[in-house]
């Protein structure tokens, strides 16, 4: 019994990672019907600019995260505005061979600048681990709980009670009708953008203490977040957290009845019977589909 | 026909060029003493494995600079014909077919990595070249390949002295967590074989992937067995997680690491975590630590000085490697007429030498010539090494 709650308490808390990534890639997909394979390399970017802020520079904890997040948007923007907007022709299979071009420069870009090495900060308070019925939860895993959630129900009153909310979902289920009544179109895009880097920003950010982080993390994170995405239903909200969730505690559960080995496998395994069974995912219906 | 006529017409003229340069240059290596032997290198010195190229390199241009300084080897200068392999296997293959067939080099030493190293092994065998490998993996010199040597330590002698600690302090129960990659998997081999010579019972042995974040679920179910020490096979910064989780769970279980976490990043990574971990080394890293009677003691100070001032960078464990290598090799050549059957021989028969990495000695059953001895046991304590025993 106490094995099984401390598998679930890793499996809780990579899963939500995962979740927290999973929902910028289904953000970015709602807006524009693009999968962004630099998403992964956003997270490193919120991880490492983490270190330089908060373990480097000794910011205060709030203004470092406030920074590092900013600073990931302002390079999806970036990314945005040169790679994506600029393309002559675009066809969904070209932008998305522009994402992997674009995560392969993130990485390099990322290798300049803080090298070849890992690195690791502090969590972010000093309480010792959680005793619950013998199985230890870490305060960060608390921390990455309660972001999360937050980040989930903030979103959810952005785009179900903002103008600028509405406005993006009204964008994402027809651009034509969204523009006849006078919504910016790329405004929106640029703001789905920017939306969704800064979630793989926040990712990066609450990760970065318990994890060491490196240039060629992004990878390996970007793939389990884009699975939890498609296991959840790509495209919803509340998909993207079932399937972090679910994601990262069948891993967890992998490891620990079946072989460490395996990990990986027991994982995709499952997501490969999900889409077998249920092709658009767990939530995958008409009426949800969108945020 | 037209194809076959062109084709032949340009085969004959290579044919002249070569067989012009050879008259040209045969004799020259017949009658000149002095010709200068030439050496080839072949590291990564660029690429994702370029921690271990770079100072490789730089070592070897160092050694050789301090050969020729001393007035080279019976009046032969040393020269060195260096190629980046980029840790690339098939890289490596292409520089070593440049170095035989275009630079003529009489000896390599590298490449930096084992899969580059056994790409290359059956062009050197087949030119008959000898060669020293600064890899580290088994497989090199298990079976004997009768033109390859290495310099670096491998696995064996790390788990021998890692094990032989654990006789000492009377363990007899212990468990695995290791790397899903080539090191991990090469080190799990021989901690799995050796256990039964050093009365040990492996309770558990889980894997982690290089670049998972979380390890906690692992630990969990090596936990149910109440294992007296966990030995974790890894390179960062998957140990460091390891040692960081084993801390959050509250287990006070001794962590045992590998020779692959030996350097100050280690406990920068794993921080208060790395407290109390203990872990093989090369002398190199403690080389201060050593007592006055260790043989290699000077050795190593001479080159951690030479090195630091000459590149003006802190030295690594890596670089001893080639540097091994060099001198091994510079030893080989001693009356040999550069004739390369002589050099083979000769380091097949080194004896004592007393290196970077160890002290050598060299036989037609064993071209690593190194002892468990070549490691040392360190304890991390108060963010530093200390030296056990």
């Amino acid at each position: 019994m106490q094995e099984m709650l401390q598998y679930l308490f890793s499996g809780i808390t990579n899963g939500a990672i995962y979740a927290v990534i999973a929902i910028g890639f289904s953000m970015l997909y709602n807006s524009t019907d693009l999968i962004n394979f630099a998403h992964g390399e956003f997270v490193m970017l919120g991880a490492l600019c983490m270190v330089t802020f908060f373990g480097t520079l000794h910011l205060p904890i709030v203004l470092a995260i406030l920074l590092a997040i900013a600073s990931v948007a302002v390079a999806g923007l970036v990314f945005e505005r040169l790679a994506i907007r600029s393309v002559k022709n675009p066809e969904p299979i070209v932008l998305i061979i522009i994402t992997v071009g674009a995560s392969i420069f993130l990485r390099g870009i990322g290798m300049i600048l803080w090298g070849k090495d890992a690195h690791t900060i502090a969590s972010f308070s000093s309480h010792p681990p959680l005793d619950i019925a013998g199985a230890k939860l870490l305060s960060q895993s608390i921390w990455i709980i309660v972001i999360l959630l937050l980040t989930a129900v903030g979103l959810q009153l952005f785009y179900k009670k903002t103008l600028t909310g509405k406005a993006m979902e009204a964008n994402a289920i027809s651009k034509r009708a969204a523009w006849i009544v006078g919504i910016p179109s790329k405004l929106m895009i640029m703001l789905a953008f920017g939306l969704s880097t800064a979630m793989g920003g926040l990712a990066g950010v609450i990760i970065a203490p318990i994890t060491m982080s490196s240039y060629d993390m992004g990878t390996m994170l970007g793939l389990k977040g884009f699975c939890a995405a498609m296991l959840g239903g790509l495209g919803s909200l509340w998909g993207a957290l079932i399937g972090g969730f679910l994601l990262g505690i069948l891993e967890a559960m992998g490891v620990g009845f079946v072989s460490s080995g395996l990990k990986d496998a027991t994982a995709f395994l499952l997501l490969l019977f999900i889409l077998y069974v249920k092709p658009g995912g767990i939530i995958s219906s008409a009426s949800v589909k969108r945020f | 026909m037209f194809f076959v006529n062109k084709y032949r017409s340009m085969m004959i003229t290579l044919s002249i060029v070569a067989i012009v340069c050879l008259m040209i240059t045969s004799p020259g290596i017949a009658a000149s003493d002095k010709k200068p032997y030439k050496i080839g290198g072949i590291f990564a010195v660029t690429g994702p494995a370029s921690f271990l190229g770079d100072p490789e390199k730089k070592s070897m241009e160092m050694v050789i600079e301090q050969i020729n300084a001393d007035g080279g080897i019976d009046g032969h200068m040393l020269e060195a014909v260096i190629y980046d392999t980029e840790g690339d296997p098939s890289k490596a293959v292409m520089s070593v077919n440049k170095l035989i067939n275009k630079d003529n080099v009489i000896a390599i030493v590298g490449p930096s990595t084992t899969p580059a190293t056994l790409a290359v092994m059956p062009i050197v065998q087949r030119s008959q070249i000898p060669f020293i490998s600064c890899a580290a993996g088994n497989k090199i010199v298990e079976p004997i390949t009768p033109w390859v040597f290495k310099t670096a330590q491998s696995d064996i002698q790390a788990v021998a002295t890692i094990y032989k600690t654990l006789q000492s302090k009377n363990i007899k129960k212990i468990s695995i967590i290791s790397v899903n990659n080539a090191f991990g998997e090469s080190g799990k081999e021989q901690l799995l074989a050796q256990a039964p010579d050093f009365g040990l019972t492996i309770a558990k042995s889980e894997t982690f992937g290089a670049k998972d974040t979380d390890m906690t679920a692992q630990l969990t179910k090596i936990r149910q067995d109440n294992p007296e020490a966990i030995v974790c096979w890894g390179t960062n910064p998957g140990p460091a997680v390891v040692a960081k989780n084993l801390q959050q769970l509250g287990l006070d279980i001794p962590l045992y690491q590998s020779h692959g976490v030996a350097s100050p990043k280690f406990i920068e990574l794993a921080g208060a975590a790395a407290e109390g971990i203990m872990l093989p080394t090369g002398k190199i890293l403690v080389a201060d630590l050593l007592p006055d009677s260790d043989p290699q003691k000077a050795v190593l100070l001479d080159y951690i000085n030479d090195y630091e001032k000459k590149y003006d960078a802190s030295v690594s464990g890596f670089g001893g490697y080639a540097f091994d290598g060099v001198k091994i090799l510079a030893g080989a050549l001693k009356n040999s007429d550069g004739d390369k059957e002589k050099i083979r021989k000769a380091i097949e028969n080194t004896k004592n030498y007393v290196g970077i990495s160890g002290i050598f000695n060299f036989s037609p059953t064993d071209h690593n010539g190194l002892s468990p001895e070549a490691f040392v046991m360190v304890r991390i304590a108060d963010g530093t090494w200390e030296l056990m025993e």
